[in-house]
């Protein structure tokens, strides 16, 4: 494989969702925060903060739709596909190469190709995030700004408060998530090249 | 004892079977409230000799019910009021009558002691009402002196408390015709002014609008001193978590302690577990620290490695 080549991993489409909504989130973990804490917001303002979490959790909401139609219609929803196949040997694997492997000179596991845009690592987390936690914390979303569609009480404990703890719950998992997505984001030829491909679309396969 | 209310006094026991005739049990008997409690009211016009009906004025009608559960449901009309009053077309002159204050009856005497009536008249003059409209926001705007009960105090229902106490802030914050008599300008919509707060009924039936509107005052059974907006408590934590604003005031004070000891309302409120979000459930909030720690310093370690191993 030449040293040079390129691949078209990351279409338009994907790179406009993938940079509203990693301006979104971001901006919902802020504000998320912050009415969670009792941090003094007083310099942005109380309301502001509730405002930008509710816009911002609308324009998620929308974007999220743009992925999840976007991954039916294109051939970038292959990518999420799991085999059962070694479900849980290859990112074991995976997971091995990050934590040894690449300290001792092994060779990458899973090398990208056409066919291959994710290891399984990386596969498994993006699936749970994007069909799992980020479904989830839209959906909680949705119903605790619209409280009267929750059911009042699950076994004597107030819905909105189940609502609520599972929406913070999610919401502590994409963020840790995202810390995460960006560290290993930054493993590669120079730690920076990644973030050119999620910008540019073009990916260095070495 | 205030000479006032010896005078009074007096007149209730010594007035006592005038009284008991014109019992507010029976309005339509009553000299007042024969017209003072409906919707209409009749008299004889002198002038053309004919029985003549009119419309009350909604603001002049009581509420019998409330006047017989209220502090003052001894008095008698005109024991607060001339008792020229009892003439109809009331004379002009009577609009000029000063009528009692609170403190002009409660000030200074022991009997009352407990309600710490100036340290809250001394709050009152703190507060936003008073510094903009002085002596003129009277403690009357919000205790009709008909009808007042002291709820807080003597009530075992959340519940009702808070709407009591709330309906005398609505009364008039709500009331477009009762606030522009007062500020000469139109109310803000408080639906719009709190459309923060995320299930506002909700919110509006189970706190007092002086949870997030006052300074609590450990003293003082009700915190008189209402702050400007920009005080206003709008920070959800200061409810939503184990120790919270809630108990310190109404859910803190001694005898609703005691009711929350015996269950029932109280359930609700000291169980910490009733907050809303993870950083209010005090294992969610050690678990979420421990993870993003333990993220963090996976990291840490790994990057450390990986500029060693470079
Ligand atoms: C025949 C019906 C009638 C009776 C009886 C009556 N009132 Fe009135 N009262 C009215 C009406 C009507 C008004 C509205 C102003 C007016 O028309 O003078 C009024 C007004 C008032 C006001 C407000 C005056 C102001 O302008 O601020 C007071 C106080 C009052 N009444 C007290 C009493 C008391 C106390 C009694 C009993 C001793 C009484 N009224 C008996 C019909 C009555
Ligand atoms: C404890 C004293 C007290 C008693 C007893 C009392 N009033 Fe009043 N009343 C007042 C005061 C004080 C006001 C003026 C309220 C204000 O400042 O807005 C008032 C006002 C009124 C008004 C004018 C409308 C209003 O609400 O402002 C009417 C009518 C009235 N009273 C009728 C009565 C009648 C009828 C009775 C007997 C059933 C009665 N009052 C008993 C103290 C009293
Ligand atoms: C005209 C004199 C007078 C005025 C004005 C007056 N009160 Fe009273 N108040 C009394 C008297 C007398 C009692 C006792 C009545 C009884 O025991 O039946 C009383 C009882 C009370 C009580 C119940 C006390 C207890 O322990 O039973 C409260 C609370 C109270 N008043 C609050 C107020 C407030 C608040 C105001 C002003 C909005 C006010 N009063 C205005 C004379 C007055
Ligand atoms: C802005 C509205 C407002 C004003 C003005 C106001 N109060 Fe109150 N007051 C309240 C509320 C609300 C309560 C709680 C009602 C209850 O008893 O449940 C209360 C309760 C009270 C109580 C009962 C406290 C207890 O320990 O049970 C007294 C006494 C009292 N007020 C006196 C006064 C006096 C005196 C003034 C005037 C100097 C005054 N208030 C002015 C709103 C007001
Ligand atoms: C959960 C706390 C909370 C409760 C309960 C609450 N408020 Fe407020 N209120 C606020 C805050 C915070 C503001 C300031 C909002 C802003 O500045 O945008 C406010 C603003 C206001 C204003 C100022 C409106 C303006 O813009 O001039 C009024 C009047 C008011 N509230 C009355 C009430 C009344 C009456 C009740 C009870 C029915 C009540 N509030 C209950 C928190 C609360
Ligand atoms: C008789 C009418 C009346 C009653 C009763 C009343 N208010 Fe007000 N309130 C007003 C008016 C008028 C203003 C506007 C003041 C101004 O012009 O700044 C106001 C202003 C306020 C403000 C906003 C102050 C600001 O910063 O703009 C708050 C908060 C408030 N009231 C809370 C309360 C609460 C809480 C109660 C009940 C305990 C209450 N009010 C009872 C008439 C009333
Ligand atoms: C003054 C205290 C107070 C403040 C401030 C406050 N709340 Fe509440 N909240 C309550 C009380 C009391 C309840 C009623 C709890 C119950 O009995 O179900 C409640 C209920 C709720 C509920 C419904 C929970 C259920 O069990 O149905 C939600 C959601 C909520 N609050 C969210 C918020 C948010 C978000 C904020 C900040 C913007 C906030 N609250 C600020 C006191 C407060
Ligand atoms: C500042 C924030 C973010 C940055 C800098 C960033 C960076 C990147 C980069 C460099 C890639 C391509 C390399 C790779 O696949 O590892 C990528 C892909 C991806 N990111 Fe992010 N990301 C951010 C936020 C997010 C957020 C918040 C989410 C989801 C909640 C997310 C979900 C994804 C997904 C699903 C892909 C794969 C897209 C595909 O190829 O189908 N990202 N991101």
């Amino acid at each position: 494989m030449a040293a040079t080549e390129k691949i078209y991993f990351y279409p338009v489409w994907l790179r406009i969702w993938h940079g509203i909504n990693a301006i979104g989130i971001l901006l919902l973990i802020f504000t998320g925060i912050s009415m969670q804490s009792s941090i003094d917001n007083s310099v942005i303002g109380f309301n502001l903060i509730i405002n930008i979490h509710n816009y911002a959790g609308v324009i998620v909401t929308l974007n999220y739709l743009v992925f999840f139609i976007g991954n039916l219609i294109t051939k970038n929803g292959r990518f999420y596909l799991i085999k059962m196949k070694g479900f849980l040997k290859r990112p074991i694997k995976q997971a091995y190469y990050y934590a040894w492997g690449m300290f001792h000179g092994e060779s990458y596991p899973f090398p990208l190709s056409e066919k291959r845009k994710f290891n399984p690592l990386q596969k498994y987390f993006y699936v749970l995030v994007m069909y799992l936690a980020v479904p989830g914390v839209i959906i909680t979303g949705f119903a605790l700004l619209f409280p009267e569609i929750i059911i009042e009480t699950v076994y004597s404990v107030s819905g909105v408060f189940l609502t609520a703890i599972f929406h913070s719950a999610l919401g502590f998992f994409i963020s840790i998530f995202l810390v995460i997505h960006l560290y290993i984001a930054s493993i590669g030829k120079s730690p920076l090249e990644n973030f050119k491909s999620i910008i540019t679309g073009w990916h260095q396969i070495h | 004892m205030n000479y006032r209310l010896i005078i009074l006094l007096s007149l209730l026991f010594f007035a006592s079977p005038h009284l008991n005739a014109q019992s507010y049990q029976d309005p339509q008997h009553h000299a007042c409230l024969k017209c003072h409690s409906n919707q209409s009211y009749s008299f004889h016009n002198d002038v053309t000799d004919k029985e003549v009906k009119r419309l009350m004025n909604p603001y002049y009608i009581l509420d019998t019910v409330a006047i017989s559960a209220g502090v003052h449901k001894s008095f008698d009309c005109t024991d607060c009021h001339s008792s020229e009053y009892e003439v109809y077309p009331h004379q002009a002159t009577l609009k000029l009558e000063p009528l009692s204050t609170c403190l002009d009856c409660h000030g200074g005497d022991e009997s009352y002691a407990k309600y710490k009536f100036e340290e809250i008249q001394a709050e009152v003059e703190k507060s936003v009402h008073h510094k903009v409209y002085g002596e003129n926001f009277s403690c009357s705007k919000c205790h009709n002196q008909h009808t007042y009960a002291a709820t807080a105090r003597n009530s075992d229902n959340i519940l009702e408390i808070v709407d009591y106490s709330n309906k005398m802030c609505l009364s008039c914050h709500n009331d477009m015709k009762k606030y522009e008599l007062i500020s000469g300008h139109a109310n803000p919509k408080l639906v719009e002014v709190h459309n923060w707060l995320p299930n506002q009924a909700l919110h509006f039936q189970h706190v007092r609008c002086i949870e997030c509107h006052t300074e609590v005052v450990d003293s003082l059974m009700v915190s008189h001193n209402i702050l400007s907006k920009d005080h206003a408590v709008k920070k959800c934590v200061e409810c939503h978590s184990a120790d919270s604003r809630l108990k310190a005031s109404l859910y803190k004070y001694e005898n609703i302690q005691k009711r929350a000891e015996n269950g029932g309302l109280g359930s609700v409120l000291t169980n910490s577990s009733y907050v809303i979000g993870t950083h209010q459930s005090p294992f969610l909030k050690l678990l979420s620290i421990i993870i993003f720690l333990a993220t963090i310093t996976g990291i840490i370690i790994h990057s450390i490695f990986r500029i060693l191993k470079k």
